[in-house]
């Protein structure tokens, strides 16, 4: 089993540049292997969406692994608003997102300080309530609210899509935000001010500089959480595609009766991930850090 | 699931918390009133966007719907009180009938789909939690001897998780379909999609791609808090590696993949993107989040009961599995954060 094997020479590892190697080392070998296939794994189907949205609709089931037939047509396709609301439903869901993300932050912030630095009773049913609120299905909000929405007139308008994302951001924002401040050299205040600081130096010089990355860090999670989003938004929409946000408008794409939009659907999906693709990648370490924080500091 | 990083984080922090315990003994009136001003804005939110409409939900869904009068055949406006008719419709799966009695709702109609739709999304969670955490499990390990390339398969990794899952089901729509790339690999002609342990399959197979590399890292981030010096004390000591596994790695990253494991399982018991995109909640694939949302549009009331019953369900599960881990993750939090 690959897990015994793993941590056979796993002890050893670490010291092997010390000790000069005589043999060679297969457990190295297979851990190379092994690493591959997680590379492979995660990258393989994403790959062929890429070769796929680059590629003329009439070779969709070419089999060929790499860039052939290449074309943007299927890009100039997905933003043409004749058959697809696709433009229109990215510039949603960077309105849906951006303002979730700030009324997110903006009341976060307040409750992860509060529950990081202060001393109060009742701190634990605090947290276990708003752990609680984002555990409830999706579901379970939405038939409510599809019918109290519905009463105010409110489907299909910006409104009835960024409420109900708040149930999951806030509290996704208050727990990061929570940790993250639990964890910062909080004392560093205090030096500042004996040092001769005012307050308010103390805060702008010394708090939030360390304060910035962890508000940074949150933000990416909670805009990637709400342009994730689907169930709400595809509910709440109620087929208003000038409002519906990407995801909804992915889910829907088509290219007219008989006909299978492959080609195109994976164009707009590239569209809609490659920002995402870029973040990722410039933001890696801090994004590992905000979700598995403590354990990666070791 | 991003979630579930969160709150690991939390629970691994009540062992660092280090000098701030002192702080815990003093309640200072002051320091309660501006943590209840800093707080209350965020409580008042959710109450009004969470609590209010579960309550208003469960009110409901005593209520009738409107609808043609089964008795009398006459238009019922609805929103008469139902006692726990609604209830017994989906947990019994029975329908009313014309002389006022009840009968099993007839095969096709949402009533009768209940307990098949739970069934599924079970079905979902103990396979999909189950290869998550084995495959992640295995990953992690290797990730963890890895010194070469770890940078690498740690960027690899986060790209499935932050693909969003509305395209994650057509991209697999693509590789599943009959004249796809798989079926050409395997050489096989699946209908993936359109008939029913395919299409479980198919849901599953994308499901565990797209997690397993979340739950790696987040085992891995446990498995990085373990000393080496620890496992060289046990191989002197003389265990083998079996035993180094089972005695020294899983119980310290037992903390982590319980966490893991509990809040994986509460994300695939409400999982509704990914089959109604990939397979349209057809061939057997209607998850209980499905069949809420096919339910809205035909009695909200009934509807209600439906959400209802589905979260207290969920809830039950989650309240189950923490007591079988033995994870007391609010009180980890509590302590972690003070």
């Amino acid at each position: 089993m690959s897990t015994a094997t793993a941590l056979e020479t796993q002890p050893a590892a670490p010291a092997s540049h010390e000790a000069p190697r005589r043999k060679i080392h297969w457990g190295n070998i297979g851990t190379g292997a092994v690493m591959a296939i997680i590379f492979v794994w995660c990258l393989a189907p994403f790959y062929w969406m890429l070769v796929l949205s680059f590629r003329a609709t009439a070779y969709t089931f070419d089999t060929t692994p790499w860039f052939t037939h290449l074309t943007l047509s299927n890009f100039k396709y997905a933003f043409n608003p004749e058959f697809n609301p696709f433009g229109r439903s990215l510039v949603n869901s960077l309105i849906i997102g951006t303002t979730v993300t700030a009324v997110s932050m903006v009341i976060g912030v307040f409750a992860g300080y509060a529950l990081a630095r202060l001393v109060f009773r009742g701190k634990g049913f605090v947290l276990a309530a708003i752990l609680g609120a984002s555990m409830f299905p999706g579901v379970a909000i939405l038939t409510p609210l599809f019918q109290l929405f519905s009463g105010f007139g409110w489907l299909g308008t910006y409104q009835a899509l960024i409420l109900p994302q708040i149930s999951f951001s806030l509290p996704l924002a208050v727990y990061t935000l929570t940790s993250f401040f639990a964890d910062m050299p909080w004392d560093l205040e205090e030096a500042a001010r004996v040092d001769g600081c005012t307050p308010g130096q103390a805060f702008r010089l010394v708090i939030l500089p360390l304060a910035a990355p962890a508000m940074f860090t949150t933000a990416i999670l909670v805009f990637l959480a709400s342009w994730n989003e689907y169930l709400l938004s595809s509910v709440l929409s109620n087929g208003v595609t000038s409002v519906a946000p990407s995801t909804v408008a992915i889910a829907n794409f088509t290219a007219g009766p008989h006909i299978v939009p492959y080609t195109q659907t994976m164009a707009a999906g590239l569209v809609v991930t490659v920002p995402l693709i870029i973040v990722v990648l410039l933001f890696q370490r801090r994004i590992v850090s905000g979700l598995t924080a403590g354990g990666v500091k070791g | 699931m991003t979630v579930a990083g969160q709150v690991e984080e939390v629970v691994i922090d009540k062992d660092s918390k280090g000098g701030k315990g002192k702080r815990n003994s003093t309640i200072n009136p002051g320091e309660s009133r501006l943590a209840f001003m800093l707080i209350a804005p965020t409580i008042l939110l959710l109450a009004l966007i969470v609590g209010y409409p579960i309550v208003k939900a469960i009110y409901q869904s005593f209520l009738t719907d409107p609808g043609l009068d089964s008795a009398t055949g006459m238009f019922n406006e609805g929103n008469a009180w139902n006692g726990i008719t609604n209830y017994t419709h989906w947990l019994f799966q029975q329908c009313a009938t014309a002389d006022g009695g009840t009968t099993s709702c007839p095969q096709g109609t949402l009533g009768s789909q209940f307990w098949g739709a739970f069934g599924v999304t079970v079905f979902f969670t103990v396979v999909t939690v189950a290869f998550e955490t084995t495959i992640g499990m295995g990953f992690a390990l290797i990730m963890n001897r890895a010194f070469k390339g770890r940078a690498l398969v740690r960027v690899a990794i986060l790209i499935p998780w932050a693909i969003p899952t509305a395209v994650t089901s057509k991209l697999w729509q693509v590789i599943f379909d009959p004249e796809g790339i798989l079926n050409r690999i395997l050489g096989t002609h699946f209908a993936w999609t359109s008939s029913l342990w395919p299409a479980r399959s198919a849901i599953i197979i994308a499901d565990v791609w797209k997690t397993t590399p979340f739950i790696a890292l987040l085992i891995l981030a446990g498995l990085q808090g373990i000393s080496n010096d620890t496992y060289e004390a046990a191989k002197i000591d003389g265990a083998n590696a079996w035993q180094r596994f089972t005695r020294i790695t899983l119980p310290l990253v037992k903390p982590a993949l319980a966490v893991a494991v509990i809040f994986r399982t509460l994300d695939v018991l409400r999982m509704y993107d990914l089959p109604a995109i990939l397979t349209g909640g057809s061939n057997g694939t209607t998850t209980s989040s499905i069949l809420v949302v096919r339910q809205l549009t035909s009695g909200i009331n009934s509807a209600s009961a439906l959400s209802t019953i589905t979260f207290v369900l969920i809830f039950l599960i989650a309240f189950g599995l923490v007591r079988l881990f033995n994870a007391n993750i609010i009180g980890a939090q509590a302590k972690g954060v003070r």
